[in-house]
């Protein structure tokens, strides 16, 4: 089973880029993808000239469930005005444009295409939360649906046993919480610009000004422990443990490692791949972690010949509070039973050792499901070519980051190393 | 002669107040919900077995919003409802409702609790939603 795999030939990354997340209720899929594509171009050192693209695959899991349209590959090509180059969209639930960066990759290791655009995008907003609700449920296992699970309550089960087996409590959860909303206000692109504490101190003023009983918060935990502040959806997930619903874009440009040069003088390079599967909850026989997720960094730092130790920073996928430290364990960052005490004691926050989610994370970065693969990896792109501003990593030279990716309850994860030579 | 082995026949069974699961001909492997093709040995000689309907709580979730067919059976933020994943005596995992616990106050709903096996009558479902639930054994 374990095998160390190889790419054909390298593939390096020479433009990225993203629109910003949100809830925009004018601007579609395709509003959203050119806006993305624009930005790439403009990331571009050297200038990309479109018709040069061999290729396009983009990742999208629930538009033809919430805007009843699919074809997306075919209706992006002719956006873009790419027509007639070929075009594939990949599903893999919330990890769909993850699986289209690997299979871009593919096709310029295999030797047959040289320039490859890869994209994800989701258009979620026009839809209530209760359709959100039912639309993102299409990737739970039939019998989680019909038992009467939803997302987050898969993921209250998930805590539930961590918290039993390792000790772990709420207060962890928010630790995470409070991370990633530190985090994105430095994020230009991230829909939510407050912190845990600018929220608290706008609700207080809001309470003043129109009179009404003003809340006594000490701290951030007072607040996220305030049943009016953050209510519970699937206990112990609450509002603040659950990544919000989004729209928006990402896309990249990937090359044949031999002419990157020709597109910038500083390219990344693909050097670790991983993507695996996953049980239904039922049919995990432990629920404390995701095989999915151990399997594919397994491959990744097998491809790579790195180790957990040499990931300087990571965006993983935190669709849910509780998510974030299960992978940061997966992954190899911290011991099993561990992560919720590195969490505690700052060890992934932005000016940690181990910084997680620079970008605020799916909580508060956004989580347009289609786009988050590739978004996560244009923030990899993003701080290691040190044009994070605000949020850029400071610990250290630069050169290796990573991205995790989780589709559904685990069914599908990949984990994705770049390097900076 | 026995039913195939599918969900249709596994949820035809829970209308007849029988927990079935599948074994395996060939390497004795339980599966619960059924499957036909076995995933240890690959083979698909399977055999019908019931379970005892007894198990204990792994993990559990107090749902405040539920789908839709769950808020039209009337539970809503004021009236939560469990959602678990029982570990059988047998060996194999299931998910489904707990009934009779509190779940407006879920930190007192302990992991390893003992539970039993409790099917819903068909005339009070909508058409899909499983008859399985489970209850606390009495005593705990």
């Amino acid at each position: 089973m374990s095998k160390k795999r190889k790419l054909g030939r390298g593939v390096a990354l020479v433009g990225a880029g993203m629109s910003p997340f949100g809830m925009f209720g004018d601007q579609d899929s395709k509003d959203l993808f050119v806006e993305a594509f624009q930005s790439m171009i403009d990331s571009v050192d050297r200038g990309l000239d479109p018709k040069d693209i061999d290729a396009i695959y983009l990742g999208n899991f629930t538009n033809d469930y919430f805007v009843q349209q699919s074809h997306w590959g075919a209706i992006l090509a002719d956006t873009l005005g790419l027509v007639p180059k070929p075009a594939t969209r990949v599903e893999g639930a919330c990890a769909s444009s993850a699986l289209a960066f690997r299979e871009a990759v593919f096709a310029i290791a295999s030797g047959y295409y040289d320039i490859v655009l890869v994209g994800g995008f989701e258009d979620m907003s026009k839809q209530t939360t209760e359709e959100v609700a039912e639309g993102l449920a299409l990737a739970a296992s039939p019998y989680e649906r019909q038992a009467g699970f939803t997302f987050p309550g898969v993921f209250g089960a998930i805590a539930t046993a961590y918290f039993d087996r390792y000790g772990a409590t709420r207060e962890h959860l928010m630790d995470v919480t409070i991370k990633s909303h530190d985090n994105a206000p430095l994020n230009p692109k991230a829909q939510y610009q407050r912190s845990i504490k600018d929220m608290m101190a706008s609700k207080i003023e809001r309470a003043k000004k129109q009179g009404k009983p003003v809340p006594d918060w000490n701290d951030e935990k007072q607040f996220l422990s305030d049943p009016r502040a953050n209510p519970v959806v699937a206990w112990p997930m609450h509002l603040f443990d659950c990544s919000p619903i989004s729209d928006g874009a990402a896309c990249m440009l990937l090359v044949g490692e031999e002419i990157a040069r020709s597109f910038t003088d500083e390219p990344l390079y693909v050097v670790g791949l991983g993507q695996a599967s996953g049980r239904a909850l039922h049919a995990a026989d432990d629920l404390t972690y995701f095989e999915a997720t151990r399997f594919a960094a397994k491959e990744a730092y097998e491809m790579s010949g790195l180790t957990p130790a040499d990931i300087q920073f990571a965006e993983v996928h935190d669709c849910f509070s509780i998510a974030e430290i299960l992978h940061i364990e997966d992954l190899g960052f911290f011991k099993a039973g561990e992560g919720y005490k590195a969490v505690e004691d700052g060890l992934t926050r932005l000016d940690g050792p181990r910084p997680i989610n620079t970008s605020g994370g799916l909580k508060c970065k956004g989580h347009p499901v289609g786009a988050t693969g590739v978004a996560q990896l244009v923030e990899v792109w993003e701080q290691l070519r040190y044009k994070a501003g605000k949020r850029q990593v400071r610990s250290g030279n630069l050169r290796i980051g990573a991205a995790h990716n989780l589709g559904g309850t685990g069914g599908t994860c990949t984990f994705t190393i770049l390097e900076r030579r | 002669m026995s039913p195939p082995v599918t969900d249709h026949s596994f949820v035809e069974f829970l209308h007849e107040e029988k927990l079935m699961g599948s074994k395996c001909a060939a390497c004795d492997a339980l599966f619960l919900p059924p499957r036909a093709f076995c995933v240890h040995c690959h083979r698909t000689e399977m055999n019908w077995v019931q379970m005892k309907g007894i198990g204990k709580l792994t993990a559990f979730t107090s749902i405040a919003i539920g789908p839709p067919f769950m808020i039209k059976q009337g539970f809503d933020r004021s009236n939560p409802y469990c959602m678990a994943v029982i570990e059988l005596a047998e060996g194999p995992r299931v998910v489904a409702r707990i009934e009779d616990v509190d779940a407006l106050h879920p930190e007192n709903i302990k992991i390893g609790m003992a539970l039993k096996v409790r099917f819903l009558p068909r005339d009070d479902l909508e058409k899909g939603v499983t008859p399985l639930t489970f209850t606390p054994i009495n005593g705990e």
